[in-house]
C-alpha cells in the first residue's frame, strides 16, 4: 500500500489566533522577529530526530499551524539544553517557546495516550505538590506503571544496581509545611495559557 | 564565607554522592553552609510544562526562604535547579504581574519575595570567592597523572552563563589542573548529556550519552569529571546499556568534589564513591608522605 501524505498546508489548517497566543506567554514575545536563519536547528542535538526541525517549529507557530505542531514528536524531543537559545541572532528563546508549547499540548490532550514524555511531566508535577520534593527512584516507577510497565522488566539490572549502590530511595522525601505549599500553589492554579476554544480575541 | 544551601531533590536521592562530597570539601576549605529550612523541590524542567505560574512559585518559596534566612548567596550545586532558580529570578524581574502573582500566594505564609539573593554555583563560589590558591594550599594527594576529561553539561552554562562561558567553560578545567590532573581536551564538554530522554525515548537519549563516554575513551581519559547529577547518572547508570549498544566505553564518571575529596586526603569511602556502577580505579600509591598541610 503506498502511503500518500500531503505536504502543502491549506489556509483552512491553520487555527487562527494560536501564534498570537504563545507568542503572549511571558518568554515567547521574540518569536514575532523570526528572520528563519535555522541556526536553532543547526545548533540543535535533537533535530535530526525531530519530524520538524526547531525553525520549522517557529514558523508553524507564527503561522498558526496550531495540529501540526503540537501533534509533531518535536517538542517533546527538546531536551532543553538551552543551545537554541544561547545561539539565536533574534534572541528567541526557542527553549522557553518549546515549554508554551508542551503546556498547551498537556491542557488539551495532544499527545497519544501512553506517551512517556508528557506523562512524565505530570507525574513530576504531581509528587511535586502532593510531597513538596521529588524522589527520583519512585518517580520513575510511577512513570513506567502509567506508561509502559514492561520497561520495568527491561530496567531491572538498573533498579538491583542502585539497591546495591544505596541510591534507591524507597521513603518518600517530603517538606515540613505541605499544606502551606499546597495553598500557594492552588491559589495561581491554571493561571497560565487557557485552552484556545476558550479564549476570547 | 557563609552560604545558604539548597541541595535539590536529585542530591538527597540519585545523587547523593554528590552532597556527600560536596560538604566534607567545604568544610575544609573553611565554607560554611547552612540548609535552607523546608526547601522545596524547585520545579526543574518538568514543572514548566504544566503550569508556569506554578512553576514559579515553587522556585520563589525557595528564593524567599534563602532571604528569610540571612543575607547569604544562595548556593546550588544541581544544574537544574541553579538553572530554573535563575531563570524564575529573571523572569520575575521581567514581569511585574507574574511577580505581583507570586508574591500574592507568598503572602500567606509570611514570606516575601525581594529578588536580591544571588543564586550561584559551587564553581564559581570554588574559584571566585574561595581561590584556586587557598583550594592548591589544601591539596596533600595531588592527582599527578590522572587523566580527566571535564564535562559540564548544558544548564550551568546555559542560558545564564554568569561565570563561565556557554560554549568553552573553563573553570573545572582550572580547577582540576589546581588538584594536580591532567586534564584532557574534551570539545563536548557543554553537550547535552541526553537528559531524561535516556529513560524515555531510550534510543534517542543513550545515543547522546554514548558520544560523550566515547570521545572521552577516545581521547584517553581515565575519568570524566561532572557538576550535574543527571549527567552523572546518565554517563554511570546507563553505561552497561550502552556498552551493551555500541561496545566498550571504558571511563567512569564522578563528581568533581569527589576529586577535590581525594586530592584533600579524604579518605574515598567518605566521598560516596562507592556509589558507582562504574568504579573510578583506586589512585597510584601516594608518591610521597610529603604533607605539606
Amino acid at each position: 500500500m503506498i502511503q500518500v501524505l500531503r505536504t502543502v498546508k491549506y489556509e483552512a489548517d491553520r487555527v487562527r489566533g494560536f501564534g498570537r497566543e504563545i507568542m503572549s506567554v511571558p518568554g515567547c514575545e521574540q518569536l514575532a522577529s523570526c528572520i528563519q536563519c535555522g541556526t536553532c536547528s543547526g545548533t540543535c542535538p535533537l533535530s535530526v530526530y525531530m519530524a520538524h526541525s526547531p525553525r520549522q517549529i517557529m514558523a508553524l507557530v507564527r503561522a498558526d499551524f496550531k495540529d501540526e505542531v503540537l501533534q509533531s514528536n518535536s517538542i517533546w524531543l527538546c531536551a532543553s539544553c538551552y543551545a537554541c537559545t544561547v545561539e539565536c541572532p533574534r534572541e528567541i528563546r526557542v527553549t522557553d517557546i518549546m515549554y508554551a508549547l508542551k503546556l498547551r499540548a498537556i491542557r488539551e490532550g495532544a499527545y497519544p495516550k501512553r506517551f512517556p514524555i508528557p506523562i512524565l511531566a505530570k507525574e513530576f508535577s504531581r509528587m511535586v505538590r502532593r510531597k513538596g520534593r521529588i524522589t527520583e527512584t519512585l518517580l520513575v516507577m510511577r512513570l513506567f506503571m502509567k506508561a509502559n510497565w514492561r520497561a520495568v522488566l527491561g530496567a531491572w539490572r538498573q533498579g538491583l544496581g542502585l539497591i546495591r549502590t544505596g541510591r534507591f530511595v524507597i521513603l518518600h522525601e517530603r517538606i515540613k509545611r505541605r499544606a502551606e505549599l499546597e495553598k500557594m500553589l492552588s491559589s495561581v492554579e491554571n493561571g497560565g495559557a487557557r485552552p484556545a476554544s476558550k479564549e476570547v480575541p | 564565607m557563609k552560604y545558604a544551601y539548597f541541595p535539590g531533590c536529585s542530591l538527597k536521592g540519585l545523587g547523593r554522592a554528590y552532597e556527600e562530597s560536596l560538604l566534607p570539601v567545604m568544610e575544609r576549605l573553611g565554607v560554611e553552609l547552612v540548609e535552607l529550612d523546608d526547601w522545596n523541590c524547585c520545579g526543574a524542567t518538568a514543572y514548566m510544562s504544566i503550569d508556569e505560574k506554578q512553576a514559579c512559585v515553587l522556585a520563589a518559596r525557595n528564593l524567599a526562604l534563602a532571604e528569610k534566612t540571612g543575607p547569604h548567596d544562595l548556593i546550588t550545586p544541581c544544574s537544574a535547579c541553579y538553572l530554573v532558580l535563575n531563570k524564575m529570578k529573571h523572569y520575575l524581574k521581567d514581569s511585574p504581574e507574574m511577580r505581583t502573582v507570586v508574591q500574592r500566594a507568598l503572602d500567606g505564609a509570611g514570606l516575601a519575595y525581594g529578588g536580591n539573593t544571588p543564586v550561584r554555583h559551587p564553581l564559581d563560589i570554588l574559584v571566585n570567592d574561595v581561590g584556586l590558591d587557598v583550594i592548591k594550599e589544601k591539596v596533600v594527594r595531588p592527582l599527578t597523572g590522572l587523566k580527566v576529561a571535564p564535562y559540564y553539561g548544558c544548564q550551568v552554562v546555559r542560558p545564564y552563563a554568569t561565570f563561565d562561558d556557554a560554549w568553552n567553560p573553563t573553570t573545572m578545567d582550572r580547577l582540576l589542573a589546581t588538584l594536580g590532573a591532567e586534564v584532557v581536551p574534551y570539545p563536548l564538554k557543554t553537550k547535552c548529556c541526553g537528559a531524561s530522554l535516556t529513560g524515555t525515548l531510550p534510543k534517542v537519549g543513550l545515543r547522546l550519552t554514548y558520544i560523550l563516554l566515547r570521545e572521552a575513551a577516545r581521547r584517553g581519559a581515565d575519568v570524566i569529571a561532572t557538576i550535574c547529577p543527571l549527567c552523572q547518572f546518565n554517563l554511570d547508570a546507563y553505561h552497561d546499556q550502552v556498552e551493551r549498544r555500541w561496545g566498550p566505553v571504558p571511563v567512569p564518571t564522578v563528581y568533581i568534589t569527589q576529586l577535590m575529596g581525594l586530592a584533600f586526603g579524604l579518605p574515598a569511602e567518605q566521598l560516596g564513591l562507592n556509589r558507582n556502577f562504574v568504579r573510578m580505579k583506586p589512585l597510584p600509591a601516594a608518591p610521597a608522605p610529603a604533607q605539606s598541610k
